[in-house]
């Protein structure tokens, strides 16, 4: 089962090498991971999505908040959860396409946030499952390249984690 | 305030932690500290001949001290040598800290000279790792590293050293900080009261109840009130390797060491219990055998100050995270408090039924090598007996050290440990070579007491340049060297596995002459090989005579010796071989 663990992280040199020697020291799988400093710049924020069954995503949580630079993890998918992608897709866009594929980024809200002659790069956001469906209605052939950030979630409601 | 360099820092923030001895050998990116050193008396250096042994000698002082060890190594190759070491503290989470020396800060990154990535080489077998920034952060920096390593679930912590930082040129005011607390890492240091009554209910419930305790309980100072603990309830107990002298193994209440080469009673009785009290152990796969067949009746009650430990094999029915001298002393009040008011919850019926099944396992007397062997007509000693000619001639009281192998698993077999810290082995990651340098170390942490190396002809060959060290520094430490020329166990496995195909295992025409070996570093050399001079031989090795002097006892066993019992692999506990032909 899909997993979005949330961890509050000491913005030190080294820490996120912690976490992600983690992962691949215990054969945990990382499908994505993103990290940036949040509004306290001793803290950064690092989301990451992974594979496993509830003894696996028991395991990684405890390990992780073994690390020492570890100072709060959550799994957001045990709770309603707020989750979102972004991904940037230049696409092949000429003749009859250009329309097609303003059309389809309408459809998914995405946005033309770049456009040549023959290119144009939508920028889209969601959960990730929707930003799959945008690759597989604009059809394989006129994608050029794919940049996705990864996911990044927050608990619905009240619920935050703070130090 | 006082003006020191980065470098002096660094010693006299190990003075203030109290620090004793560094283990350690220079390089380069070291020298400013080792300068430092020089110039001081309050810690004293010992020179070994290689990084690892620095790091063992620092391991084992840990580990029967109870304070945390301290290396010193050079960068690049001092650094990396230093990593079997680590991982060895870090499998078996003795507090230690290690300081490597690091190339210059603006030459970090530019593959100059001696400079390797020890945080990032060392980061998946360290508790936690530094780099030192500036001269300025140095008294902080070591505090917290040994605060760190001690705290919680003790391990080692790296403390790695630009040599700039340490540059004696550059000074800046010391001061070392009283205390030190970090707001991500906040160990628990008590159990949950609830959970403890939930764990006191299931004990007084239980039919057949055992204590199965490990390190955690020797690193935990934990004796005192699991030993009152099982007299109170008169329960069974079996330790694991590193286990070993929590509970005296002398006390008929004890069943011996479980696990792949455990007792016949330990493991039948853990199979067939229906409650484990496990404190301070953490159901490696070498004491569970296949853990879906783990003990198919038992709830389990878990201590462990590590709650990573708890239900990552066997699920716990009562998982209690707290170190275990805490949380051990309130269970017991809290049983103590429940018996007043209800004494009768005590079922002595069932208590009186479960020890007459295990005195029944008891009988098999798997561990009496001398019932077994005392109507052969011996020629060639057999190892086992050479530990228990060791438990004879030390009356039971030494500091006994071990490497990796048939000789371990013998001493631990049949060496009775009666007090905590007594047994000093490298159980979790298994390492060859700990034994001499673990010695060493005791040694110097306990200058009077009786300290025996047992070890075998190739685990010993891995550090035995520290015959060197122990001839600088008067180290007078016994070896006890279980030669069968060959690396034992792995003989052991080729001959039941893999039809006696012994590769990569023998070497018999190569080995080294080894009482002219010690000789040679100046010791003194002894050789048995009849078995009826082996208890002189080791009354001579144990000498007032010999009391100062290393001595390297060379017995030449039995080659064709397996260590039994031996768990049938992909089994449960009690499926054994209890001997070649003999099947639990």
């Amino acid at each position: 089962m899909r997993r979005i663990i949330s961890v509050l992280l000491e913005n030190e040199a080294g820490a996120l090498s912690r976490v992600v020697g983690l992962f691949a020291q215990r054969n945990y799988n990382i499908e994505s991971l993103t990290v940036a400093p949040t509004e306290d710049a001793t803290l950064s924020r690092l989301t990451l999505t992974t594979l496993g069954d509830d003894k696996k995503i028991e395991q990684i949580t405890k390990q992780l908040n073994k690390l020492i630079e570890v100072v709060k993890v959550v799994d957001l998918t045990e709770g309603e959860h707020v989750e979102r992608e972004l991904m940037l897709v230049k696409l092949r866009a000429v003749g009859a396409q250009r329309a097609e594929i303003k059309r389809t980024a309408d459809i998914f809200r995405g946005q033309i946030v770049d456009a040549t002659e023959s290119a144009y790069t939508v920028q889209l956001v969601g959960v990730s499952s929707k930003l799959d469906a945008f690759l597989r209605a604009v059809g394989e052939l006129s994608i050029l390249e794919v940049v996705r950030s990864g996911v990044s979630g927050l608990a619905r409601g009240e619920k935050v984690v703070s130090v | 305030m006082e003006l020191l360099s980065g470098g002096e820092a660094l010693i006299r923030a190990l003075q203030d932690e109290g620090v004793e001895y560094i283990f350690g050998y220079p390089g380069g990116a070291a020298l400013h500290i080792y300068d430092a050193i020089f110039q001081q008396q309050a810690v004293e250096h010992v020179l070994v001949r290689h990084e690892q042994a620095a790091t063992h000698m620092a391991d084992a002082y840990a580990r029967v001290t109870g304070k945390p060890g301290v290396a010193l190594v050079t960068s690049g190759p001092g650094a990396t040598n230093a990593v079997t070491g680590l991982a060895t503290a870090f499998m078996d989470s003795i507090p230690m800290v290690v300081i490597s020396g690091q190339v210059q800060s603006d030459l970090i990154g530019t593959d100059s000279f001696q400079e390797t990535d020890m945080v990032g080489i060392s980061r998946p077998v360290v508790k936690h790792s530094f780099m030192v920034k500036s001269a300025e952060e140095m008294a902080e920096v070591v505090k917290k590293a040994f605060y760190i390593a001690s705290s919680g679930r003790p391990g080692p912590v790296v403390i790695d050293v630009p040599k700039d930082t340490t540059d004696p040129n550059y000074r800046v005011p010391y001061a070392y900080p009283e205390s030190v607390s970090l707001r991500s890492y906040n160990p628990a240091t008590r159990g949950h009261p609830r959970q403890i009554r939930k764990a006191v209910d299931l004990l007084l419930a239980a039919k057949r109840p055992i204590i199965y305790s490990g390190g955690g309980v020797i690193q935990g100072n934990a004796s005192e009130p699991l030993i009152a603990l099982a007299k109170r309830l008169h329960l069974p107990v079996t330790n694991t390797l590193m286990g070993l002298g929590a509970y005296p193994s002398t006390d008929p209440q004890f069943l011996g060491m479980l696990g792949m080469h455990g007792s016949y009673p330990a493991n039948m009785a853990m199979h067939h219990s229906d409650l484990i009290f496990a404190v301070g152990a953490r159901f490696d796969d070498r004491v569970t055998n296949d853990p879906s067949k783990f003990c198919p009746d038992a709830k389990v009650i878990h201590i462990d100050v590590d709650p990573a430990s708890i239900s990552k094999i066997i699920p716990a029915e009562v998982p209690i995270v707290g170190p275990a001298l805490p949380v051990l002393t309130e269970l017991l009040a809290t049983l103590e408090e429940r018996l007043k008011e209800a004494p009768e919850l005590v079922d002595e019926g069932a208590r009186s039924a479960w020890w007459s099944q295990i005195e029944g396992w008891r009988s098999h007397s798997d561990f009496d090598h001398d019932q077994r062997h005392r109507n052969e007509a011996e020629s060639i000693i057999k190892p086992q007996t050479v530990v228990q000619a060791l438990y004879r001639a030390t009356g039971g009281d030494a500091y006994i050290t071990s490497d990796v192998g048939q000789h371990q698993m013998f001493a631990a077999q049949y060496y009775r440990f009666d007090a905590p810290r007594r047994w000093v082995n490298s159980g979790g990651l298994g390492t060859m070579g700990y034994g001499l340098p673990a010695a060493m170390g005791v040694k110097l942490a306990f200058p009077e007491a009786v300290v025996a190396c047992v070890t075998g002809e190739g685990s010993i060959q891995m550090n035995i340049q520290e015959l060197s060290t122990c001839r600088q520094y008067g180290l007078p430490v016994k070896i006890i060297n279980l030669n069968n020329q060959a690396l034992g166990m792995v003989r052991q496995w080729q001959d039941m596995q893999y039809a006696g195909r012994h590769s990569g295992s023998v070497y018999q025409d190569s080995l080294p002459d080894f009482v002219a070996l010690a000789e040679s570093y100046g010791h003194v050399g002894m050789r048995v090989t009849d078995p009826a001079k082996l208890d002189d031989a080791m009354a001579e090795v144990f000498s007032p005579a010999l009391k100062d002097r290393l001595v390297f006892l060379d017995v030449a066993v039995d080659q064709n010796e397996h260590v039994y019992p031996m768990w049938v692999r992909g089994g449960s506990l009690r499926d054994m071989m209890l001997s070649k032909t003999e099947r639990s």
